[in-house]
């Protein structure tokens, strides 16, 4: 994707493939995760498409892009290859992780992809602190920052969210409420009527947004996002959705029903999108299997590069503690201990 | 020309000298700014740098903390001010699992190039939860850097060199030290000290002592006492508990042969117990005693005063050691 000019809107077209490839990128990875191909935890994003596509089609390439552990659309959406995804989730040199992150922890630099957090809610004062950068440096980009309805009940979204108000900082606090936090419904764990309701604490402005709506997603965050670039402020969204599997591979998610989930399923925000751009003469069907049947090609080709990728080499080990190579292990090398020019500076992004 | 001045003007010169030199560095924290440190180590900065960088925060530790991490993802070079490391266990999370994890999880694209930095350890009758010695627990975390000044010139070298450093580094001061005086080369004299190298802070022959933090003027004091007993401690001070100087270590061990650990924090698991882990190690042939530590007794602090005296570090308890590992 190219860098948008301000009042472009990224093609709707484009859009829902990116939307069918996060889809047909799930399904796979759920087939690999049973074949024992992927391990530890893999929590899928599978019916939450129109929310993370919808804001990225809502702000630039060099906006902040901060989430939780249901990440992979999130760096899909971002541009990251479906390869270095999918090895990624293999355990693979070639991962946008170099094969140490995993499912929960996927980070690419180059586009403005800052994680991947496990930790529920924890990631939430890093978007902040993304921010307070922004801020500091004067510039007009803004950070958003993606989490559950799970997260609002931590100390550290709290915190983060009085921080934000309290110095007036360019993000927007994006809440993917798909009503359960794992197995615990957002009536059981939280004492609001509405989670939009969180921000009117920190005098934040707040809205609800229908998550399964690609268009409407996309354009209350357009419009959030030009506020803040004319004046730095954070801002609230309650995004409705619904995720269609169990919280993750190992969740058969019993704690809901068959009803609710077919509700949910007649609403897709896949098939939304579609109907919408078919109605207007957009999008044929035969243009849309078109599209859907590259999205699968690319996954499958996804998994067999995963598969033939190296694993990270033993003698690696070391290289990834300290930010100036090899850590101390055992009787240090006091040669290599020299502090020397990093390989990463951390330099301006 | 060297000039005495005190642990916390040290600081004080460090941070103000970090803050001139890089504009990515800002200082954050509880009452450093309009208060002017709750401590006065950040004395004078906000008036001379703004509060754009000089930043007070609502008591949220977990929260500016993180703030920091994000901060330093995306370039700055945070210097977080704990009121105490103390308040630091409020941000555990931000501090062991999110600062030092990034660069590995990231695959080495997110290093964090972030200082925290405040007063560590025991102080005076403040309790049990104003009272830990956190070093240990900060230690255990791969990732992270720790060092522990004990006097105003490492203080300075050792701070600057910590906000210099692309990694998290804990830059553990300490309490009682504040008001201590030591000479410190003159400010437009560049000072760094580097991380990970021990100074020995007294030479001797008999007995090595191995402190850190406010165990080396306690050390140094006995080590006087100890030569009108005829014998000779040589005083190591860590400076850096992460990376740890072993050669320091085991070329002062290889010279007098018996060691004594005098450590601020608690036993179990404490600073003590790896550097005489390695010290057996490595070097077991050297060794003519066991090695003997002196750390707080294994008991949350009590207030009571002669209570709190009983559980720290104390000069008849290190001269008890050194004379059982001399066999005295």
């Amino acid at each position: 994707m190219t860098a948008m000019q301000p009042g472009e809107q990224r093609d709707e077209v484009e859009m829902l493939s990116l939307m069918l490839l996060i889809r047909r990128f799930e399904e796979r990875a759920s087939q690999q995760y049973q074949a024992q191909k992927i391990g530890g935890f893999c929590h899928l994003y599978i019916g939450q498409e129109a929310v993370v596509t919808g804001a990225v089609a809502a702000v630039r390439d060099d906006d902040y892009i901060i989430t939780a552990y249901r990440d992979h659309a999130h760096a899909l959406a971002r541009g990251t290859s479906a390869n270095a995804c999918m090895a990624e989730l293999f355990g693979k040199e070639t991962g946008c992780s170099r094969g140490l992150g995993g499912s929960m922890h996927f980070f690419d630099r180059q586009h403005h992809m800052y994680g991947g957090h496990a930790i529920v809610g924890a990631h939430v004062p890093l978007a902040v602190g993304m921010a307070f950068a922004i801020k500091y440096r004067g510039e007009d980009r803004v950070t958003l920052c993606f989490f559950g309805d799970g997260a609002i009940n931590q100390g550290s979204f709290h915190e983060a969210l009085n921080l934000a108000a309290l110095y007036k900082l360019p993000i927007v606090f994006i809440c993917e409420n798909n009503l359960f936090a794992m197995g615990t419904s957002v009536k059981r764990s939280t004492s609001l009527k509405q989670i939009v309701d969180r921000a009117e604490g920190y005098d934040i402005p707040g809205e609800i947004v229908d998550g399964m709506n690609f268009r409407e997603v996309r354009d209350k965050i357009a419009e959030i996002v030009d506020s803040i670039r004319k004046e730095p402020h954070p801002a609230f969204l309650e995004v409705r959705t619904y995720r269609y599997r169990g919280h993750s591979m190992s969740d058969p998610a019993s704690y809901r029903t068959k009803q609710e989930l077919e509700k949910y399923r007649l609403d897709d925000p896949i098939t939304r999108l579609r109907a919408q751009l078919t109605r207007e003469g957009k999008l044929t069907n035969e243009q849309f299997d078109s599209l859907d049947k590259r999205a699968k090609e690319t996954v499958l080709a996804a998994v067999k590069f995963a598969e033939k990728s190296p694993e990270p080499p033993l003698d690696k080990l070391y290289d990834y503690t300290y930010a100036n190579g090899a850590a101390e292990a055992g009787v240090p090398d006091t040669s290599k201990r020299e502090e020397s020019a990093p390989k990463d500076s951390g330099a301006t992004a | 020309m060297m000039r005495e001045i005190t642990y916390r003007q040290a600081l004080n010169e460090a941070l103000a000298e970090e803050l001139e030199r890089d504009p990515n560095v800002f200082l954050m924290g509880e009452e450093v700014a309009e208060y002017q440190g709750a401590y006065k180590v950040s004395h004078g900065l906000l008036q001379r740098f703004g509060p754009r960088r000089i930043v007070d925060t609502p008591i949220s530790e977990n929260g500016f903390a993180g703030l920091g991490v994000g901060a330093a993802m995306v370039g700055l070079r945070p210097i977080i001010e704990f009121m105490t490391f103390s308040f630091s266990l409020v941000a555990f999370d931000q501090v062991v699992n999110n600062a030092p994890n990034m660069f590995t999880m990231s695959g080495g694209q997110f290093n964090i190039p972030i200082t925290f930095r405040g007063p560590n350890g025991p102080a005076h009758q403040l309790g049990a939860t104003h009272s830990h010695a956190t070093e240990p627990l900060y230690a255990n975390a791969p990732g992270l850097k720790i060092c522990t000044p004990a006097t105003p010139r490492d203080a300075k070298g050792l701070l600057k060199t910590a906000v210099r450093d692309n990694n998290p580094v804990l830059v553990l001061e300490a309490e009682l030290l504040y008001s201590s005086k030591g000479m410190v080369e003159p400010p437009d004299e560049e000072l760094l000290i580097p991380l990970g190298k021990a100074e020995v802070k007294r030479e001797g022959n008999d007995v090595s002592v191995i402190c850190y933090a406010q165990t080396v003027p306690l050390a140094l004091k006995v080590a006087a006492q100890l030569e009108e007993e005829d014998i000779s401690a040589e005083i190591v001070d860590l400076r850096s508990i992460k990376p740890l100087d072993e050669r320091a270590i085991f070329d002062s061990v290889a010279k007098t042969h018996r060691v004594v650990i005098v450590e601020q924090d608690r036993p179990f698991c404490g600073v003590g117990a790896e550097v005489c882990y390695r010290i057996q190690k490595n070097i077991f042939d050297e060794l003519d005693a066991p090695i003997i530590r002196v750390s707080q007794e294994d008991v949350p602090m009590p207030y009571n005063e002669r209570l709190e005296k009983a559980v720290l570090p104390n000069a008849d308890k290190i001269i008890a050691a050194v004379k059982k590992v001399c066999y005295a």
